[in-house]
């Protein structure tokens, strides 16, 4: 068997019983990523010569029997909006088109401590603006199990990475779905952990109160091994949180039993597809059938979430991303009057029809005389969310939900109604909002063979939660090992 | 026609703190460096790097609350400031909106005639400064210099207390002198660490509402504010008594024409966008924190004042002006510990002292003359050595070569002649080269004997004794 078709646990368990050397790991992922991604289109960017480098320097040491690290030459695959030294970091946009950053996320510095390889950058939304990696300057990335269909978004590259056995794991972000909904779209794992939990320094900032990064994986327990890896405190990201550091694999037990997984009834009745609801159904009646409580709650205030989510999100974008001003760096204009000039003609030229959409959006809820309107009020009803969810969480111990109300869909399909692509994150938005942590599973596959994700979401910091639940899934059903026939 | 209006006037003032390092990362607040070398990627807003608060920036504000009169928040937030222009790398400045630091203070100011006047203070707030902008006139071309980036600043607001220029120059020196002696800011107005922007209506006397304000910004010198508020009092004035209407603008005064202009009207003002920094956690203050500041305040302006009229026995004027400055303060007290003699520092520094520092325009700390030098000199006259009309000339020499007062008696030779006898000899030649002052001396001229002296100084190049001197010269004319 090729080894890039292995888990993450199993490539590095193999590479430390050197069974297999770094360097021919390398050259099974970057072999795959050559024909695939010719197909798929899931990389911006290959990083090929400093992995080699990487990879005889870390064999080096294994050969000396040094610990090169929970990942020691593991193959990983990064969202483009992640800062990496050296590296061009895009973000999708003309906007960043070449732009290398002078340092390292505090994610990267972490994946490379312990000894994981970064083989390249993958394609994402613009600015993690977007549900189906469509709205990327740079390229389109395709559903590796229909490639008529989009990967979902915004971290689409790393999904597809991930789903298509292009790298072990990958890093996405998430703001308002963008890591759970590709990996729904492409049946792999994807984890949203609790705002604070991973630092975001070096993290090109949409949305700064939601933006949150967490890893792609092809099981649930590759989910833990990196999340062990990337969390923790850190002092350059003041809303990091500083809590005593875990083992998630501890909460790696096939026990569901004495858990109880709420469910909203009201939130998932209206807006779904049948087949996701009918696989949503079984989940939840397999997840039963394996001891765990099903009890029902009450979510009124979820559905309110998409409306605050595109009044907050927008609006801090907006000031996020008024630092692309062709100064200093990024697109600049070519022929320009004066510094007005400047400024309209290099935004206009480097920034996508989404990124302006956006940005508009956030510059009007704003303004004076709007600010109450919609920003404050919006801020209200944020609070209601989470007072809300804090309650329900009293009584149960995960709440699930589909992870997107269909599977994914054709290019073209939704991208000329943002309205419509817009309802694809009913479901996930809810989660940041609250600063939850939740994942996604493979769930099933519609009868056209499209994944279908379950979504499970925990109380702020209960990560174990989930990964107990999601196990125990995952442990009883075959859905992760079906891989796209590519 | 002044005379009919009432000028209203209200303060923003910034300052720079003197932190060690900037409010968000790690890179130096010093002043003067080559441009672009006091920076990093956070301080420049490059993508995905994010901003740590410097502690000691709240505490530095917090103290200018807790020495203002202000309460203290205990619950602060800091929000974005959205705007664009180059100096601005992240296209907003953090800064604080709704909640700031300290509120409702107020410091009492003293005039010319020794009134006390209290001035409220609105708010004070933590923010970052912006870089600079440098206008290259031969290529033409606009740089940007992003040292002063991220720079801690704290915006003091007044109330539109203040009434006239002399006020507000009385109020802008108040601030400078509890800044000094916090030990927060250098307040050196000429590098623009210390600046403020005059917010100024008018209106007829007996008028109840506000008339319409204009800002003047950035003013970096006490003679820009008074002559900014001056010209744009006499603008204002002048608009309304020939039937025009004040609109209200944000203007610039040039200093160098001593004449403001209109910037940008009110139609054009910017919409900020303020909103809560999310990057950013909220400034949660405990109750001890903020006591311990208090109690460990250093000594503030008026107690020093009053402290030095009791122990030191000066008037309230000269122990004001003693103290205004903490440099000059302790330029005074560590001067008075050296040589005893707390009148004639008093009258050295506010004399002599004060006349050559306004002429060179510098601030005593930036003197050459430094405090031992200032206390042998008082030595040097208080033990006869020399005059104090010598004492005068030595300390010329003393402030522009910064040589000590008994080095420069003595290359000089300036010791005063005490020595009766010489001083005889010289009085006896004299008065008996000018039998003609003699002679209207005794015809009841009492003129004639200062220019006898006046011809025993000079023999003696001023060294003679005065009381020596005139005791000897008349004894001998009344023989």
């Amino acid at each position: 068997m090729e080894s890039y078709k292995l888990s993450l646990k199993e490539i590095a368990d193999k590479i430390k019983s050197k069974s297999v050397t770094i360097k021919e790991v390398l050259d099974s992922v970057y072999e795959r990523i050559d024909t695939a991604d010719e197909v798929l289109g899931a990389y911006i960017t290959l990083d090929k010569e400093n992995a080699y480098k990487r990879a005889e320097l870390l064999q080096s040491k294994l050969d000396n029997g040094e610990d090169i690290g929970i990942l020691g030459g593991v193959p990983i695959a990064i969202k483009d909006n992640i800062c990496t030294n050296g590296l061009k970091t895009t973000c999708a946009s003309r906007m960043l088109e070449d732009f290398v950053p002078i340092y390292d996320a505090t994610v990267i510095n972490k994946l490379n401590d312990e000894g994981a390889i970064i083989i390249g950058k993958t394609n994402m939304d613009e600015f993690a603006m977007g549900s189906s990696t469509e709205t990327s300057y740079m390229k389109k990335t395709k559903n590796p199990y229909n490639t008529d269909h989009v990967p979902g978004g915004s971290s689409g590259g790393s999904a597809v990475a991930v789903s298509a056995d292009m790298a072990f794991a990958s890093l996405g972000s998430d703001t308002g779905g963008s890591i759970r909904q590709p990996a729904s779209y492409c049946s792999v794992v994807g984890l949203k952990p609790t705002y604070g939990l991973v630092s975001r320094f070096g993290l090109i900032a949409y949305a700064s109160s939601l933006d949150q990064i967490g890893p792609l994986t092809k099981t649930v327990e590759d989910s833990a091994i990196m999340l062990n890896v990337i969390s923790g405190y850190d002092n350059k990201d003041t809303t990091s949180a500083n809590l005593e550091t875990k083992d998630y694999t501890k909460a790696l037990v096939n026990d569901v039993s004495n858990m109880k997984i709420g469910i909203p009834d009201e939130f998932v009745k209206d807006g779904i597809n049948e087949e996701v609801k009918q696989t949503y159904n079984e989940a939840i009646k397999k997840l039963e059938s394996l001891g765990a409580e099903i009890v029902h709650i009450n979510l009124d205030y979820a559905k309110y979430s998409l409306a605050t989510y595109y009044i907050i999100a927008t609006a801090e974008a907006s000031s996020n991303l008024g630092r692309y001003d062709g100064i200093r760096y990024g697109h600049r204009a070519k022929d320009f009057d004066d510094l007005i000039d400047l400024y309209k003609k290099s935004r206009t030229e480097g920034f996508g029809e989404e990124v302006k959409r956006r940005i508009m959006l956030g510059t009007y809820v704003l303004s004076s005389g709007y600010y109450d309107a919609y920003y404050k009020r919006a801020q209200c009803v944020r609070t209601l969310i989470i007072s809300e969810f804090k309650k329900a969480f009293e009584g149960c111990d995960v709440i699930a939900i589909p992870t997107a109300p269909h599977t994914s869909f054709k290019f073209n399909e939704k991208s000329e109604n943002p309205l419509e692509m817009y309802l694809e994150d009913i479901y996930t938005v809810p989660v940041n909002i609250a600063g939850l942590p939740a994942m996604s599973v493979p769930a099933g596959f519609d009868k056209e063979g499209l994944p279908i994700g379950l979504q499970i979401i925990a109380n702020s910091f209960e990560e174990e939660k989930i990964f107990k639940v999601a196990y125990t899934f995952e442990q009883n059903t075959d859905y992760n090992k079906k891989r796209p026939n590519i | 026609m002044r005379e009919d209006y009432e000028v209203v006037i209200g303060l923003e003032v910034h300052a720079e703190l003197s932190t060690n390092t900037k409010i968000y990362c790690n890179c130096t607040t010093k002043f003067g460096a080559d441009p672009n070398t006091h920076c990093c990627p956070i301080c420049t807003g490059m993508p995905g790097t994010l901003p740590v608060l410097n502690e000691k920036v709240v505490e530095y504000a917090i103290k200018m609350g807790l020495a203002t009169n202000c309460e203290i928040a205990k619950f602060s937030k800091q929000d974005r400031k959205n705007y664009f222009y180059p100096d601005l790398p992240k296209a907003y400045q953090v800064s604080q909106y709704d909640l700031p630091l300290c509120e409702k203070g107020y410091i009492d100011i003293m005039l010319d005639d020794n009134q006390k006047k209290r001035i409220g203070i609105t708010r004070i707030h933590i923010e970052e400064d912006a870089g600079k902008l440098i206008h290259d006139a031969y290529t033409g071309d606009t740089l940007v210099d992003m040292n002063r980036c991220a720079v801690p600043l704290i915006e003091i607001v007044s109330e539109p207390d203040i009434r006239s220029s002399k006020e507000a120059v009385a109020y802008m020196q108040t601030l400078k002198s509890i800044l000094e002696y916090l030990e927060i800011c250098d307040c050196k107005m000429q590098e623009g660490s210390l600046r403020c922007d005059v917010n100024l209506s008018v209106r007829k006397k007996g008028e109840t509402k506000f008339g319409t304000r204009t800002e003047t910004k950035n003013l970096n010198s006490f003679k820009a504010i008074e002559r900014a508020i001056e010209f744009e009092i006499d603008r204002q004035i002048e608009e309304l008594e020939n039937g025009g209407t004040i609109y209200q603008e944000t203007r610039r005064f040039d200093d160098a024409k001593g004449i403001g202009y209109a910037m940008r009207s009110k139609e054009d003002a910017h919409d900020y966008r303020y909103f809560p920094e999310p990057d950013l956690a909220p400034i949660v203050m405990s109750d001890e924190y903020v006591q311990n500041l208090k109690e460990n305040l250093p000594e503030m302006p008026h107690t020093r004042k009053e402290r030095y009229m009791k122990e030191y026995e000066l008037s309230e004027y000269d122990a004001k002006h003693l103290t205004d400055s903490k440099y000059t303060a302790c330029f005074f007290e560590n001067t008075v510990k050296l040589c005893g003699n707390a009148k004639a520092v008093a009258n050295w520094i506010m004399s002599d002292f004060a006349k050559m520092l306004n002429e060179a325009e510098i601030e005593i700390q930036d003197s050459k003359v430094t405090e031992e030098n200032l206390a042998n000199l008082i030595k040097l006259i208080d033990s006869g050595k020399i005059s104090s009309a010598i004492a005068k000339k030595v300390f010329i020499d003393m402030f522009n070569t910064g040589e000590d007062a008994n080095k420069i008696v003595e290359q000089k030779g300036l010791v005063q002649i005490s020595d009766e006898g010489a001083i005889k000899e010289v009085v006896e030649k004299i008065v008996e080269a000018n039998p003609k002052s003699v002679e209207d001396y005794h015809n009841g001229k009492d003129k004639a004997i200062g220019f006898l002296v006046g011809q025993i100084m000079k023999e003696t190049k001023g060294k003679a004794n005065p009381q020596i001197v005139n005791k000897l010269l008349k004894e001998i004319l009344d023989k």
